[in-house]
């Protein structure tokens, strides 16, 4: 019987092992941000209500941004172009804002996929696929995509042909990147309002494909 | 001297401390440019908040099997952002 524990102090009422809790002291970063939030609210050069709007500004944003533009981009073959050649003002021309970062995106083919990594730090595309993955984030992610792509895509269930080739892309500096997946076989009649509910966060990050694909 | 795209390239060896954009697995190899993002102001400098000088930033093509030779599939390429400061122009 999965509950019928004997190291009683460990678990909790419902038989499951308790999880650390998450309440350790503030880290030194942490402190002076605070400090400095503090500082500049007193000054009078932030509001708290300002603050707060950025913070709703960023929990605002979500894949679906992202998911809006690949499927615009399956079913408008114009915008497409306009999108491989200068991703920021594409992404510009269907509203959404995303500041002065500027934008990449890379095309899945029959014959080329594309995996997207920043080893440095955890550079994302926020403005289109809202905040990354805890996994994004991570040293094992980030250099293990760059070390041994192939093996990291298949623990994401993508397992790819020898005669596809893989394209890295590390955002070392100033670009931003998206995925523009292959549009799945046998959606000609969806259209782009259907074909972006196909569209997952992982397929425009690389490491996964668009439902039904 | 802006490098045209199909340039080939080689990242220079240096470790300066601090934030730097060039990761060190990309330092000593050669790639070729894939395209000319145009000028931007050095993040180097910007992350410390002194004048910044606009540098050229190429995004740089390399090859899987010369960056790591036990690679599984060495024709894969890695494509990187490189500002003309991290290139080594008198590399051959």
């Amino acid at each position: 019987m999965p509950h019928d524990h004997h190291d009683h102090d460990h678990l909790s009422p419902s038989g499951h092992p308790y999880r650390k809790d998450n309440d350790g002291a503030l880290s030194y970063w942490q402190t002076m941000e605070v400090a400095i939030r503090e500082l500049m609210v007193e000054k009078g050069e932030l509001t708290p209500a300002q603050i707060q709007a950025q913070i709703d500004a960023m929990d605002a944003r979500s894949p679906a941004n992202g998911a809006a533009v690949v499927a615009r981009a399956w079913t408008d073959p114009e915008f497409k172009a306009r999108l491989l050649a200068n991703g920021s003002d594409a992404a510009r021309e269907m509203g959404f804002d995303i500041g002065p970062m500027h934008l990449v995106a890379v095309e899945n083919t029959e014959d080329t996929h594309n995996l997207i990594v920043c080893t440095l730090c955890s550079c994302y595309p926020r403005n289109l696929l809202g905040l990354p993955p805890d996994w994004y984030k991570t040293r094992e992610y980030r250099s293990r995509a760059v070390r041994e792509p192939r093996a990291v895509l298949r623990e994401f269930g993508v397992d790819l042909p020898a005669d596809v080739t893989l394209r890295v892309h590390d955002s070392t500096a100033d670009m931003r990147y998206i995925v523009l997946p292959a549009r799945p076989a046998g959606t000609e009649n969806l259209d782009a309002t259907a074909l972006a509910k196909l569209v997952t966060r992982d397929s425009m990050i690389g490491t996964g494909l668009p439902k039904g694909a | 001297m802006t490098l045209p795209v199909g340039a080939s390239v080689r990242i220079k060896t240096m470790s300066p401390l601090g934030h730097i954009r060039t990761p060190k697995y990309l330092r000593g190899k050669t790639g070729v440019v894939e395209r000319v993002l145009g000028p931007f102001n050095n993040p180097e400098q910007l992350a410390y908040m002194v004048p910044a000088t606009p540098r050229t930033l190429y995004r740089v093509r390399f090859e899987m099997g010369h960056i790591w030779p036990d690679a599984e599939a060495p024709q894969d390429t890695l494509d990187a952002e490189i500002y003309e400061h991290w290139i080594d122009q008198d590399a051959p």
